[in-house]
């Protein structure tokens, strides 16, 4: 490119370039506006969050209105919600990934399946939410609960890792499955033992990236399994439970006189919660591109 | 042996059909009891009264003008922000960034997808709002710029990694012409690359815009949560409140097949609706898109 343009010595090659070098560093400058609050969020709340971490905050109870105490069952009670988010949508995930992958024609029925599941990734938090009040909590009486709260959240998940898992499966080359039916195996076969198999890692970040967003959210879980206060840890999936984000949202708007440590402390707790699975997400991705032999 | 083998496979297969068809019947699902609950509010609430001006449940005004209005003043706001910003960085990273600064900076974008809500909520309360409240002398910080803001950060990602997508989606080809011709790589951008982008950078700002009305935990935490009319630009500096904040912060406390509830309930049904309409629109853009690249390669 230069030594061609420096041939021509064309006059406005000279504003081309200047424009390019202004536009560049505009758009750099953008990026790195965009960037910059990310990681100045993250480690604020690490460094204000950090002094409220002690034994006593990550394994007591709460007491004196929530104002003093640890935040065990808040934390208990995410660990029970993404493990039941992940009970139901896993399975469930990964079979609709299969079928769209390996099943499915392109006929209008797949697209419809298609366009309902990018209207499930878009559907307000809040609405699902509202489902989950009136279909598990009150239609199938599950009452206000783990059990309801879990399957809200796990069909709030279903579109992240279906959509993760069928690209997983779709990268994996075609000739891996003639190749094993020509070698015999069935369908089913072919896809558990080799497909499932080579697409695992993809698989694997989905499903974490999904249950990530299960562990964070607030609105689905208000009205089908939240609990404002529970000085215990819940013991059955149809107790309500505290749930960290939750948690924080009730600390940092409707407890007047909430030392600040513990709002802190506790999204600090939540950010690690999540971040910690973001991480595993991203490492379970790199290596496997890193090994990838095709 | 073979027998049993091959109905294990079809049990299997079905199984894997029906979880197929899943999402479909789910969507039917939450559409189907949203009109259940959502739409006795019609004949219970007095017809004049949900297109009212005034929301105050406790008296039985269920005006919801002023929480459509707040929801679209907020969303403007934080389209504003998200779209420059986001397309700004999608450009960098597909196009300018080199290999090992895109391997930074897109799983920090993600990142920022993967925050909770109630996370920057609480940064909003905190730190955000105060600082709005100084810095604009303003009686109070908890205003739908606060909101916009915050929404802006919460919109992004989506943008960022739709829009990116798509750049990436345009052939190398394309970009190789251009500079053959002798257009420097910022013409080649601006002219070339992001109009052949063009659907996927629409679908993108549809998507993140679709992504800012549905948000919840943030705006209610730092809108203020003040039900009025928002149709001046000076709403954008006072305290606002939302359809989303609205139906979080209440359906806690009605009883459950009174007529605030049923008007919750159909506030959900219109923000489903709307998300609705967003996302088909944005999936028929990328689809007409794709029917006219195959008409001008074949």
């Amino acid at each position: 490119m230069k030594p061609i343009q420096s041939i021509m010595k064309l006059p406005f090659t000279l504003n081309r370039h200047l424009a390019q070098r202004i536009g560049f560093t505009g758009i750099t400058l953008m990026a790195v506006a965009t960037v910059t609050p990310i990681v100045a969020v993250v480690i604020y709340i690490l460094s204000q969050g950090l002094p409220a971490i002690s034994t006593e905050f990550l394994t007591g109870f709460p007491h004196d209105g929530m104002r003093a105490g640890g935040i065990l069952p808040a934390i208990i009670g995410t660990l029970y919600l993404t493990i039941g988010t992940a009970i139901f949508s896993v399975p469930l995930g990964i079979a609709a990934a299969i079928y769209l992958s390996e099943y499915a024609a392109d006929t209008p029925l797949t697209r419809t399946i298609r366009i309902a599941i990018i209207n499930l990734a878009g559907i307000p938090s809040v609405v699902y939410g509202l489902f989950g009040l009136g279909l598990f909590v009150l239609f199938l009486k599950f009452g206000t609960s783990i059990l309801a709260a879990s399957m809200t959240l796990s069909i709030m998940t279903l579109p992240v890792i279906i959509s993760t898992a069928e690209e997983a499966l779709r990268s994996v080359p075609q000739s891996f499955r003639t190749v094993s039916i020509s070698l015999g195996a069935t369908r089913w076969q072919t896809i558990r033992r080799i497909v499932l198999k080579e697409a695992l890692p993809g698989i694997l970040t989905g499903i974490i990236l999904g249950l990530e967003r299960a562990a964070g959210e607030t609105a689905p879980i208000l009205f089908t399994g939240a609990a404002f206060l529970l000085p215990r840890l819940p013991n059955s999936p149809f107790d309500a439970t505290m749930a960290l984000p939750y948690h924080l949202f009730v600390i940092s708007t409707q407890v007047p006189e909430m030392p600040i440590k513990i709002q802190y402390g506790t999204a600090l707790v939540l950010l690690v919660f999540v971040l910690s699975m973001n991480l595993i997400a991203t490492v379970i991705r790199s290596r496997a591109r890193s090994k990838r032999q095709w | 042996m073979e027998k049993s083998l091959s109905w294990r496979e079809f049990i299997i297969t079905r199984l894997i059909q029906t979880s197929g068809y899943s999402a479909i019947l789910f969507v039917a699902l939450i559409f189907f009891f949203l009109l259940r609950e959502g739409l006795p509010a019609l004949s219970e609430a007095e017809s004049s009264s949900l297109l009212n001006i005034r929301w105050y449940p406790i008296e039985d005004y269920f005006g919801i003008l002023p929480l459509l209005t707040g929801s679209l003043i907020v969303t403007i706001g934080a389209a504003l922000i998200a779209v420059p910003f986001g397309i700004g960085t999608a450009v960098y990273i597909s196009e300018i960034a080199p290999r090992w600064m895109r391997e930074i900076l897109k799983p920090l974008v993600e990142l920022l997808g993967g925050l909770p809500s109630v996370v920057l909520g609480f940064l909003g309360i905190l730190v955000l709002s105060p600082f709005v409240r100084v810095f604009l002398d303003l009686p109070t910080g908890l205003t739908a710029l606060t909101g916009s803001i915050l929404l802006g950060g919460i919109a992004v990602p989506t943008v960022v990694s739709v829009a990116e997508d798509a750049l990436d989606a345009v052939p190398r080809a394309y970009r190789e012409g251009a500079w053959a011709l002798g257009a420097t790589r910022w013409q080649t951008i601006w002219r070339v690359t992001l109009p052949a982008a063009k659907s996927g950078v629409l679908t993108a700002i549809m998507l993140g815009v679709g992504r800012a009305i549905g948000e919840t935990m943030t705006v209610m935490m730092v809108t203020g949560n003040a039900p009025v009319l928002a149709v001046k630009l000076g709403s954008l500096f006072s305290p606002v409140r939302t359809m989303t904040a609205t139906i979080a912060a209440e359906m806690g406390e009605v009883a459950n097949g009174s007529t605030h509830y049923h008007v919750l309930f159909f506030i959900g049904m219109v923000l489903f609706l709307i998300s609705l309409g967003v996302n088909i629109a944005a999936s028929s853009v990328v689809f007409r898109a794709k029917k006219r690249a195959e008409r001008i390669l074949s």
